[in-house]
């Protein structure tokens, strides 16, 4: 698609920007310094707070900050008033905070240990797909499979069905920005999709979420409709996996061209813990977004109702004010409170599956591979939009070791 | 030191059980709490620290 090439990142702001795609960081780090609430008329108009400050004081202020916006597009509407609903994430108060309530406990850190050898097992399968090559894409062949198979299993659908899903996570993810209403098509073909699924459990109810939506009651006691089960499933569905996958994806990409920090992670297993929240920081993968519900103002900023507004976590977890030496990665960093999952009440529902996804990815990679390297960096693309990950990571690794 | 988190602010990022398992619980929303209500251990105290350093709602509050 041809785009206008961006004259300043400070007045003419583009997510898809190619060159802001290949690397954000710079653009980042000079609006911050010099714009640090950027703007523009693209995308029917968006503020771009980069500050750490600014990036938490509008994720906690969701009085005057909607998530009828979540993803920025052509579409002069928000997708909220199109029909989008995918609660909690598209939600405010009051009606957020009861589903939310209802979906917590099923990703509660106890509830997410249980997944915990299941998610071994199925990193440990998918190494020995390929441990025998010496060569693999560790994106399409590792990273992307471990949260499509996770979530299908607690959700209650067919892990095969992987291709439909990476699929309708590329058009409406990391495509829609810029393909206006055929982001809709997807969404209807994600939610027949899931119908057919919840007719299913009806009938036969399981132990997994889609049977915990049939089963659960708003506060009024009244039943969760067709509509509002499969919107909650839309989300957990696609909202877990681009995600995760460039997470990892990103991580591995690190640890490739870094033989120090892979042989310290290998060695020191007790590094794990500050590892993951370290690369969940560098490489945070979600800008989020808002619409703007009244008008206010941030940092001297006037922002009217009805503005969009992208919330880069990624550039807030690169701020200097906020971290020291932030673009250096530091497995044993001691202060680090990213923000890679938001902050305020729509921290990330999964974020718990996320981390132990991340962790177990890394360690079971790293028990079988400990020695891998990336064979053509310039190969390595990243997805556009508000997820950013590699999705191709060619590595060649020696195979007497991995097998 | 005493630890304690504040409930008007933790949001269940549950980076403080992570870190200090030894310190914090949850509930089933993912909501913590400190589990010593008096003085904690004086071996724990770095790991207080740690949990407290790693809050991005600065909900982990230590005090003297």
């Amino acid at each position: 698609m041809d785009r206008r090439p961006v004259t300043d990142f400070a007045t003419d702001f583009d997510h898809c920007d190619p060159t802001f795609v290949a690397d954000p960081y710079p653009v980042y780090e000079r609006l911050r310094e010099q714009c640090p609430i950027a703007h523009t008329d693209r995308y029917h108009g968006v503020w771009i707070p980069t500050r750490y400050q600014d990036l938490a004081a509008i994720a906690h202020d969701h009085n005057n900050f909607s998530s009828h916006t979540i993803l920025v597009s052509e579409l002069a509407e928000s997708p909220h008033e199109l029909g989008f609903h995918a609660p909690p994430i598209t939600e405010d108060p009051p009606y957020h905070t009861e589903m939310r309530r209802m979906l917590l406990p099923a990703f509660s850190p106890a509830v997410i240990a249980a997944y915990e050898p299941i998610t071994r097992q199925i990193a440990r399968d998918l190494i020995a797909s390929f441990a025998d090559n010496g060569t693999c894409d560790a994106a399409k062949d590792y990273a992307q499979h471990i949260p499509i198979k996770v979530i299908a299993l607690m959700l209650g659908v067919s892990g095969d069905d992987s291709v439909l899903f990476t699929g309708w996570i590329h058009r409406l993810i990391e495509e829609s920005p810029l393909a206006g209403e055929a982001a809709f098509d997807t969404i209807i073909e994600v939610a027949e999709y899931l119908a057919s699924h919840v007719e299913r459990h009806r009938l036969e109810p399981r132990d997994d979420i889609i049977t915990h939506l049939l089963d659960s009651t708003h506060d009024d006691g009244s039943p969760l409709t067709d509509e509002e089960i499969i919107g909650v499933c839309i989300l957990l569905l696609l909202a877990g996996i681009d995600t995760t996958w460039s997470a990892i994806g990103a991580a591995l990409w690190h640890l490739a061209q870094h033989p120090q920090d892979r042989r310290r992670l290998a060695t020191d297993p007790n590094l794990m813990t500050t590892a993951t929240e370290e690369f969940l920081r560098v490489f945070a993968p979600v800008t989020m977004a808002r619409e703007v519900a009244n008008d206010t103002t941030v940092a001297g900023c006037p922002m009217k109702q009805g503005d969009r507004v992208l919330l880069p976590f990624p550039s807030g977890n690169r701020d200097p004010d906020a971290f020291t030496d932030p673009d250096t990665v530091m497995l044993d960093r001691a202060v680090n409170r990213h923000f890679a999952f938001g902050v305020g009440i729509h921290r990330c529902l999964g974020s718990n599956l996320a981390r132990m996804e991340l962790r177990v990815a890394l360690e079971e990679w790293l028990t079988a591979i400990p020695d891998f390297e990336l064979t053509d960096p310039g190969a390595v693309n990243w997805s556009a939009g508000q997820v950013r990950g590699p999705r191709t990571l060619p590595f060649a690794f020696p195979v007497s070791v991995a097998g | 030191m005493k630890v304690r988190v504040d409930p008007e602010l933790c949001q269940g990022h549950n980076r403080c059980v992570v870190l200090a398992a030894e310190l914090f619980d949850v509930d089933d929303l993912g909501f913590a709490q400190a589990i010593t209500l008096g003085a904690i251990s004086p071996t724990l105290e770095s790991k207080a620290q740690l949990a407290e350093a790693n809050c991005p709602e600065h909900a982990v509050v230590l005090e003297d």
